[in-house]
């Protein structure tokens, strides 16, 4: 399955609001423990491994993922909304693979 | 029917756990959502935290993309998807080209074939899923009505005698669980009263969407009785009957169960 990622970031907000900023990777998360039923084999493991959320470059949040988290990582945060500008995110995958996906907030 | 059914009275009878035998017009049974934890409601009430919404949006896509022979999309012939609504919640239906009854899923692969001249999708695979929700989804909150008068109700029986029959190693129907249980656990989980009006559902323990012919193939299998295949006779018969049984409960598709 392809990996989509969703994203929710208020389009407006008033200077100094805490914003909610939603969003939901969709991803088997493998956790490398599982073994092909058919080989005995164990499937190697992928999952997201890290998640970082930044604003003009600069970091806003990062999470560090481990195996026990359940496919499809949702992660929702709060930060402060003080200018206008492009929410960045990122998800990378065992194996260097990034994905990315931004969201932009307009402050008035 | 002899089971009693639980009727929300405008009062809010329901919480006190009023149970009405079943005599009043447009009763309404519990669904899963009423036996889920919180948390689980809590995530499907939210349409972005809800991850079958995914699947929503893979349907979404396909809805609009040309495939097969004829150089057709969805879109081609039925427009925008808003002219789905209400469409879902009438099926299973009786198909006459078929002779038999045909689920959503039956009918979107029908149209593929004969109509877009493309490759039929897996029943389970993602293209499938996201499509059949995506279709349900338009319908979400309208009741279900299916008609089991006229041709349908040979296959009305045959799912209700499905329903009724002892099988599998442990001898039991799905009656003995969902029809005179509802509400009282087996093991650590919450029996319900088996209701089809929020699949395809994301099942937390399957980690992704799934039909509700995959969760007969688990109910089947936890009964220690051997499954039927996914868009069987067997359990297209059985849709049937539960979605009957369903008649006037909203539906939830994507749905979001433990």
């Amino acid at each position: 399955m392809a990996n989509k990622p969703r994203v929710k970031v208020p389009k407006k907000a008033k200077s100094g609001d805490i914003i909610q900023i939603k969003t939901l990777m969709s991803h088997k998360m493998e956790t490398g423990n599982r073994k092909d039923k058919k080989t005995g084999k164990l499937i190697p493991r992928k999952i997201i491994n890290k998640f970082v959320c930044s604003f003009k470059g600069k970091e806003v949040m990062s999470a560090v993922l481990h195996p026990a988290v359940a496919a499809n990582p949702y992660l929702a945060f709060y930060a402060k909304a003080t200018e206008s500008g492009t929410f960045d995110f990122e998800w990378t995958e065992d194996g260097g693979k990034t994905i990315t996906a931004s969201g932009d907030i307009t402050v008035s | 029917m002899k089971y009693t059914k639980y009727i929300t009275s405008a009062a809010g009878l329901l919480g006190l756990g009023a149970i009405l035998v079943a005599c009043t017009p447009a009763p309404t049974m519990k669904t899963g959502y009423d036996y889920a934890i919180p948390e689980t409601q809590a995530m499907q009430d939210d349409d972005f935290s809800n991850p079958a919404f995914v699947w929503v949006d893979i349907g979404e896509e396909q809805w609009s993309t040309v495939d097969g022979e004829a150089g057709k999309s969805c879109e081609s012939c039925h427009g925008d998807a808003s002219s789905m609504k209400g469409i879902s919640t009438s099926y299973p239906k009786y198909s006459a080209e078929d002779g038999k009854m045909r689920t959503l899923q039956h009918q979107i692969n029908y149209e593929r074939t004969e109509r877009m001249k493309a490759k039929a999708w897996k029943w389970e695979g993602d293209e499938m899923l996201g499509m059949a929700s995506f279709i349900k989804n338009q319908s979400k909150g309208m009741p279900l009505n299916v008609s089991i008068e006229g041709e349908a109700a040979p296959f009305y029986e045959a799912g209700k005698a499905f329903y009724m029959q002892r099988r599998g190693g442990l001898d039991m129907s799905c009656k003995n669980c969902h029809m005179d249980y509802p509400g009282v656990k087996i093991r650590a989980n919450v029996l319900t009263n088996g209701l089809p009006n929020g699949f395809p559902t994301y099942r937390l323990k399957w980690q992704k969407i799934g039909s509700l012919h995959r969760r007969f193939r688990g109910c089947n299998s936890n009964i220690r009785a051997t499954p039927y295949k996914q868009g069987s006779d067997e359990y297209t018969n059985l849709e049937l009957f539960l979605t009957h049984r369903a008649n006037g409960v909203a539906v939830e598709t994507p749905a979001v169960r433990n």
